[in-house]
């Protein structure tokens, strides 16, 4: 009883403090009308440039974060656990960090135990894809190197997970 | 009697799940005072209207968002969520009237979830500010002014 009670605060009590999630805003497009990926040349924090180009055949998602933005700090063990479970089948996340310093990137990539490569990103990449004004923004791009889909806002995992499956 | 004990162990994680949530919201920006907020549509009036009464605008995030994209006229600051941010903030206001009017505005991400409009508003209203705005913005920056057609600058 007591127990029930409980749980029935608790969810009371986390539906009103939790900022709920908002329904991402998702732009899926057929073969047919697919964009090409604008390319780049990023820094690594730690190793060379990365050329978004140089992964063409794989299945990119490209994920615009950054270290202070919550939503991304929730969507990115998610995408450590697509990158493991998809790598060998021709999955390359790859993240675009739009923090304004590479300070706070580096213990961040430890800490959440990034298992994909962090560019640093500039406010030319974002106006590159379309401007990069609030985060998450995530693209998913196809083998040949064109954009499928694009979504504003935290996503959840098997929204990715589905897209993906279908361009592997 | 272990599934009442089972039944307790997850009445208790829920129950700190929601303490832990009502912690963390207190920190964000869905705790500010509604009287305090300025919808994008009344602010953009403001702007085109110019008055006497021509609000200080400073922008609290991220400065590759600013470089993007910014409300014309207005500041870049730093985030406020930070200790430098908040110093850069003070540094910036602490010379004006109690009375100057301030908007307060970041877009980075959904409004629950921007770590910087909270704290920029608790610094100014320690400092002793009667008329300060801060700008709601519920989804971000991009889709709820830029992409209605507001007025935008770019640049440093």
């Amino acid at each position: 009883m007591l127990a029930a009670g409980a749980l029935a605060l608790g969810a009371v009590v986390a539906h009103y403090a939790v900022p709920h999630r908002h329904a991402p805003r998702v732009a899926t497009q057929n073969a047919a009308t697919r964009l090409a990926a604008p390319d780049f040349s990023l820094p690594q924090p730690d190793g060379p440039d990365l050329r978004l180009s140089s992964y063409r055949g794989k299945v990119v998602l490209l994920d615009f974060w950054a270290t202070w933005c919550d939503p991304c700090r929730e969507e990115i063990p998610h995408l450590v656990e697509l990158q493991q479970r998809y790598g060998d089948r021709g999955l390359q996340i790859i993240g675009i960090s739009m923090d304004d310093s590479i300070e706070p990137v580096r213990p961040f990539y430890q800490q959440f135990h990034m298992n994909y490569p962090v560019v640093m990103g500039t406010a030319k990449t974002g106006e590159l894809y379309g401007g990069v004004l609030g985060l998450p923004i995530t693209f998913l791009i196809d083998r040949d190197g064109r954009i499928y889909s694009k979504h504003i806002g935290a996503t959840d995992a098997a929204v990715f997970e589905r897209e993906i499956k279908s361009l592997l | 009697m272990r599934i009442a004990l089972s039944c307790g162990k997850l009445a208790f994680a829920f129950l700190a799940i929601a303490v832990f949530s009502l912690a963390h919201a207190a920190g964000q920006a869905s705790s500010i005072p509604a009287t305090r907020l300025i919808n994008p549509e009344d602010l953009v009036k403001l702007i085109q209207s110019p008055g006497k009464d021509e609000p200080l605008m400073i922008q609290v995030g991220s400065h590759v968002l600013f470089t993007q994209a910014h409300i014309p006229g207005s500041e870049y600051i730093g985030p406020a969520s930070t200790e430098s941010g908040i110093q850069q903030l003070r540094k910036r206001v602490e010379s004006l009237p109690r009375t100057k009017f301030i908007v307060l505005y970041c877009g980075c991400c959904p409004w629950g979830h921007c770590p910087n409009v909270k704290p920029a508003d608790d610094a100014l209203q320690s400092m002793g500010f009667t008329n300060v705005k801060v700008l709601y913005i519920s989804d971000n920056f991009g889709t709820n002014w830029v992409d209605k057609g507001y007025p935008v600058a770019k640049g440093e």
